[in-house]
């Protein structure tokens, strides 16, 4: 059992004769599994767990559990814990196993800040059911910020490795020029660093409205939190798909090379692909920002405001794109309008698609399977928007210098533009672009790959990641990668097998 | 006899309803991926052999450290050589097959031996060379790896660095690696296991640069296996995937080689130092397009690996009560959950077929091939360099999402995923970059233009471009987006408009006096757009073709024409821009295709597993427990993860030295 939580099947059975919770796993499938340092680390656990008191399920609890002797670290008795086996990354975390055979803990055991059950075994429901939101939202916007750091780690390796190799030369007898003044070099790398940028921004921006709405929260103010809840699960998908795909594009754009753990890639992509599954999986992350989007959708066409993020789709959707040359398509406000269409379009489309599903007599839930595909389109249309929005606004609110400004409104073109271009079937389908505008996007594109090739290396310096921490002898600061490619091979040479057979004798 | 059939198994009653659905004769299927019944009952045979032999078992590879991974390939590689040879198994085919299931899928520490030194001899050596050599590499006496790439030079070979300097007075070779960039640096099996290798060097002799050409180096001792004198050798560290392979470095320090150790089949060098040229140095193009025809088929398989792990475990997992207190369904009755399984399954069998196309437009020029005839193979090579590129990338890309739809499980080596992603990822880099085989086949295609332009017949693939097809998609109805000659026309179009463009692009800043290596640089964006789509075009025909033509059941007929349909329908969904740019289809169309691939999702819901299961792949050689056959993933899960070496303790010796200390202290 993973996302459907109300799935899990771990059971907590109130006692009252003895007024203790008995805990037990009745199925092989409701193993808990995955669970980090579980395996082999940790003494105790927050278990959730289906909560039967007086012969009725009340849903799923929060008990903490001890797991482990405190006295010899054995497991306790009833409890069967250990380690899941090798993984694709994350080697050193002893992701774990645990069942319950019938396992008894002490009633206050169970988490009761908002549920409560009492002595006697009745049991009082919380105040207020949104709370739980808060954490899963500042959670999932920590991963928006999670993917754009491993996001920035990949380009930062593979554009400074492509500036120092080089590669076939050009005119017969010339240098070889460095890789990175290839087009379809660029045209891999540049996409992502641009995207690298738009995600910090998008990170900043989600964590700081998570910040305000909190703040509202405190004060009893819920109404901004199902926005936020959408938003923040779109997002976490949105940008850790990207971030998953172009770890792996840079990785591949650096050849062989980038198949050694020297590169850093392997252990940088078993890091960052687990962000696709955990804390949500991805498709349904979309779908639930969908359906917030679809209830919207409702109330836009009865004619009822909406709030914040949303609020273009009350908005009367506009004919055509009024870009006439290529320089109307650099502008940031004209990029964002075409962004807030697609949104707008493929949102309204979606919700017209299970209105016509419903109308043929499917059930909600049969129309609604019938339609993911636009759901999903609409949902990360929703998000692309917002990234792109966010990027526009970053750059104009934001005090830095001419030089600076100009660099990352070119980035923020590149992203929008090279947005438009992977996408154009969005934004033709409808006929508000047209073919010929479509050729100034892919001419802009190439362009603006020119403009940033000349600052490529000092966009990611500027992540200022030290080489400690990047842990590639592709990506070093100082580009001496052959050098270190050779020392760092001895190593597993000579040295460890030296270390290893020394700590064998001990 | 049926590798399934052999233990009498429960089976997961979801997939066991699943098999009863399909509407086909899974063996009919089976035969056609084999290419002949009797094909199938010898792959069958060849696997059962090295299955069911105690010297090939291993418990789990993932357990196990590197060093212990490759003694165990080592242990079974030589096992192999023995058997092979007790058994009298000459012919390359059993070999290959063989091999596989005797190493689970691994590489023999043999394998570079066998596919590349053995030929090399066999192409490139002299009848003399021949006899010293190639009897001692058939005996194992010499077993060889093949050193190209260097730490500083993959792709562009003009560029590496190694020299063989002739010296004329000892009649020998001095080979050497002037610089750091110079090492030689991948080549697989060299770190550890081979005494002997194919150095490809930049001759010099009487002081004049006379090309790159290959020679014959022992590289360790036939005594005690230490590398000789000059020679530094050493494993290139731990990798993405591939543990098991010892991918090794070496630097050559004036190591000195007989003059009879250069190839000389074509190049030679007299004794006293005259260079004299082979006829074409094309001659090498052959094995190229052989090498690069087996990766087809290569992504082909792995993809078809990935889709019965994904599938098969689509159809055993249950997720989210529909309605509230309903069941919960299988996953694979979910949209989002078909659309990241169906379009690979529908890929899998188009790059099969693709596999099977080459394979056979090979065949029929074998004897060009050896002859050297440059027109017949310059086709093959075009095409072989584009499916080689778009093939792997595909299938690579299609293997993440196949892994990521098992959600957590899928980054669990019980999954088996892992090794199948970092093995089949080596695609896209080995034996020629995507990127530059993409390039290639650009360059390809605009020879292809002007040889239209000047009135030239063309050559079969590219004949398209030789005049524009129509400029609007006569689709009126959803239902015209079945029609398959139709769905070819549509990926014609937007194949020739688009190398079209590639062609002008160039054209344009060429004449607007940019020097042509600039000029090509700046139209890549096309470029590489223009091969992409000749590519989709040739499998998306060829895929067509195959299943018009194939004799089967109706029933399976059907079936393939409806997967047939989708890959072609989802290409043309998922790259709705280049079909709309030039208003060849409009808006309304496109909805409809969408609706119509949607539809299709149904129609191959009921054989999915069917089709997973024609893939014929054993448990054994499938490596996960998510796609076993018999669909019992949690216990089978749970039994894995008991035996995980982290387990042998229930508290681990890090405790006492560590968190123990720590845990005490605290209470204080």
């Amino acid at each position: 059992m993973g996302t459907f939580i109300r799935g899990l099947e771990t059971t907590a059975t109130y006692d009252p004769t003895t007024e203790e919770f008995v805990l037990h796993t009745p199925t092989l499938s409701a193993l808990k599994w995955w669970p980090g340092n579980l395996g082999k680390t940790v003494t105790h656990a927050v278990v959730l767990a289906q909560l039967y008191t007086r012969g009725k399920c009340y849903g799923l609890h929060p008990f903490i559990v001890q797991l482990r002797s405190l006295e010899n670290h054995e497991p306790l008795p009833g409890i069967t814990l250990g380690d899941i086996g090798p993984k694709l990354g994350y080697q050193s975390n002893d992701n774990g196993f645990l069942g319950f055979d019938h396992v008894r803990i002490p009633r206050r055991g169970m988490l009761m800040k908002h549920s409560q059950v009492s002595p006697d075994g009745s049991y009082t429901k919380p105040l207020q059911q949104k709370l739980a939101y808060g954490t899963m939202v500042f959670v999932r916007v920590n991963l928006v910020m999670l993917s754009s750091y491993y996001l920035s780690q990949a380009v930062t390796i593979a554009v400074r490795y492509s500036a120092v190799r080089r590669q076939t030369e050009q005119i017969p007898g010339g240098k070889e020029p460095q890789i990175l003044d290839y087009r379809s070099q660029q045209l891999k790398l540049f996409p992502y660093l641009a995207a690298a940028y738009a995600f910090t921004f998008t990170g900043w921006s989600t964590r700081y409205r998570y910040m305000e709405v909190q703040m509202e929260m405190n004060d009893g103010n819920m109404e901004a939190l199902p926005e936020l809840h959408a938003l923040s699960a779109g997002l976490k998908a949105f940008t850790s798909y990207v971030a998953n795909e172009g770890i792996e594009v840079c990785r591949l754009s650096c050849g062989g090379h980038g198949y050694s753990q020297a590169s850093g890639f392997p252990e940088l992509y078993g890091l960052a692909t687990p962000l696709v599954t955990y804390e949500g999986e991805n498709t349904v992350m979309l779908l639930q920002t969908a359906r917030y989007l679809m209830k919207c959708a409702a109330t836009a066409k009865r004619g009822g405001g909406l709030p914040g993020f949303v609020l273009y789709l009350n908005q009367r959707q506009k004919g055509q794109c009024p870009a006439r040359s290529e320089s109307d398509l650099l502008d940031h406000g004209l990029l964002s309008d075409a962004f807030e269409h697609r949104a707008r379009r493929t949102v309204m489309d979606a919700a017209q698609q299970i209105d016509s599903e419903v109308a043929k007599g499917n059930p909600q839930h049969v129309a609604w399977n019938n339609c993911h595909i636009y759901l999903l389109k609409a949902a990360s249309a929703h998000c692309h928007f917002y990234v792109v929005q966010t990027f526009v606004k970053y750059i104009n609110d934001t005090e830095m210098s001419d030089a600076v400004r100009d660099v990352l409104t070119s980035l923020c073109q590149f992203y929008a533009l090279h947005g438009i271009w992977q996408n154009a079937g969005d934004f033709l389908q409808d006929g508000y672009m047209n073919g010929k505008q479509l050729d100034m996007v892919q001419s802009l594109v190439g362009k603006l790959l020119d403009k940033i090739r000349i600052n490529a290396v000092a966009l990611v310096d500027a992540f200022d990641f030290r080489d400690e921490l990047l842990c590639s002898k592709l990506g070093k600061y100082d580009g001496n990668v052959y050098e270190a490619m050779y020392v760092h091979d001895s190593y597993y040479k000579y040295l460890r097998p030296m270390m290893q057979s020394s700590k064998a004798k001990l | 006899m049926s590798l399934k059939e052999s233990s009498p198994i429960r089976v997961n009653p979801d997939l066991r309803k699943e098999r009863e659905k399909a509407s086909f004769n899974i063996s009919e299927l089976t035969y056609i991926i084999d290419r002949g019944e009797d094909k199938t009952n010898r792959r069958r045979y060849l696997v059962s052999l090295a299955l069911n032999d105690p010297d090939f078992n291993e418990t789990n590879m993932n357990f196990l450290s590197r060093d212990e991974q490759y003694s165990s390939v080592v242990r079974r590689s030589v096992h192999i050589v023995q058997k092979l040879r007790k058994m009298k198994l000459t012919d390359l085919k059993d070999q290959f097959i063989y091999k596989a299931a005797a190493l689970r899928g691994h590489g023999s520490i043999f394998a570079i031996h066998d596919l590349m030194l053995i030929p090399m001899l066999q192409n490139f050596a002299t009848d003399e060379q021949k006899k010293i050599f190639l009897s001692k590499a058939l005996n194992y006496e010499i077993t060889g790896t093949y050193l190209q790439t260097e730490l500083g030079h993959g792709t562009f070979v003009r560029g590496l660095e190694t020299t063989a300097t002739y010296d004329p007075e000892h009649q020998e070779f001095v080979i050497n690696s002037p610089t750091l960039t110079s090492t030689k640096w991948w080549p697989g099996m060299l770190g550890k296991s081979a005494n002997f290798a194919v150095v490809m060097a930049q001759l010099y002799s009487k002081g004049k640069h006379c090309g790159l050409q290959s020679f014959l180096v022992p590289l360790r001792s036939f005594e005690d296996h230490r590398p000789l004198p000059g020679v530094t050798l050493g494993d290139i560290g731990p990798k993405f995937g591939a543990e098991s392979n010892d991918n090794g470095f070496c630097r050559f320090d004036h190591v000195r080689i007989p003059r009879i150790n250069m190839l000389s089949k074509y190049a030679t060098i007299s004794p006293s130092g005259i260079y004299s040229a082979p006829v074409s140095d094309k001659i090498i193009y052959g094995a190229m397009v052989l090498t690069r025809i087996t990766l087809v088929a290569a992504a082909a398989r792995v993809l078809s690996f990935g889709c019965t792990i994904a599938i098969r475990y689509s159809a055993v997992r249950r997720q989210t009560e529909l309605t509230p207190g309903g069941e919960e369904p299988q996953i694979i009755y979910y949209q989002s959950q078909q659309l990241k399984l169906f379009p690979p399954l529908a890929t899998a069998y188009a790059f099969l077929f693709a596999a099977h196309n080459i394979r056979d437009r090979c065949d029929q020029i074998q004897d060009d091939i050896i002859a050297g005839n440059m027109s017949s193979i310059q086709e093959l090579h075009g095409l072989s360099s584009a499916m080689k590129g778009f093939s792997s990338l595909s299938a690579t890309s299609w293997l993440e999402t196949l892994r990521l739809s098992c959600g957590g499980h899928g980054y669990s080596h019980a999954s088996g995923f892992p090794n199948l992603y970092t093995n089949a990822t080596a695609l896209v880099t080995v034996e020629g970059e995507y990127s530059v085989m993409m390039l290639q086949t650009a360059r390809y295609l605009i020879k292809c233009i002007s040889m239209a332009t000047s009135g030239d017949k063309l050559p079969s693939l590219a004949l398209y471009l030789t005049s524009p097809p129509p400029a609007k998609c006569s689709a009126r109805s959803s239902t015209d987006f079945l029609n398959l000659d139709l769905l070819v026309d549509a990926y014609t179009h937007r194949a020739f408009r688009l190398v079209s463009v590639a062609g002008k692009t160039l054209q344009s800043k060429i004449v607007s006096g940019k020097p042509h290596h600039i000029a090509w640089n700046e139209s890549h964006i096309e470029l590489l757009k223009a091969a992409e789509v000749h590519s989709h075009y040739y499998v998306v025909k060829n895929y067509v073709n195959s299943v018009k033509q194939l004799t089967m059941s109706q029933p399976l007929k059907s079936v393939m024409i409806s997967l047939c349909q989708l890959y072609a329908l989802h290409g043309i969904q998922q790259s709705a821009g280049d079909f709309l740019q030039d208003g060849y289809m409009n808006g309304n169309q496109i909805a409809m295709a969408t609706e119509q691939m949607l539809l299709l999702l149904d129609v191959i819901r009921p054989n999915a597993v069917a089709l997973c299961d024609a893939f014929d792949v054993p448990d054994e050689l499938l490596g996960s427990i998510l796609g076993r056959y018999d669909g019992n993933v949690y216990e089978n899960m749970y039994l894995w993860a008991k035996s995980s070496p982290l387990n042998k303790t229930e508290v681990h010796e890090s405790y006492y030295q560590y968190l123990k200390p720590m845990l005490k202290g605290s209470k204080l």
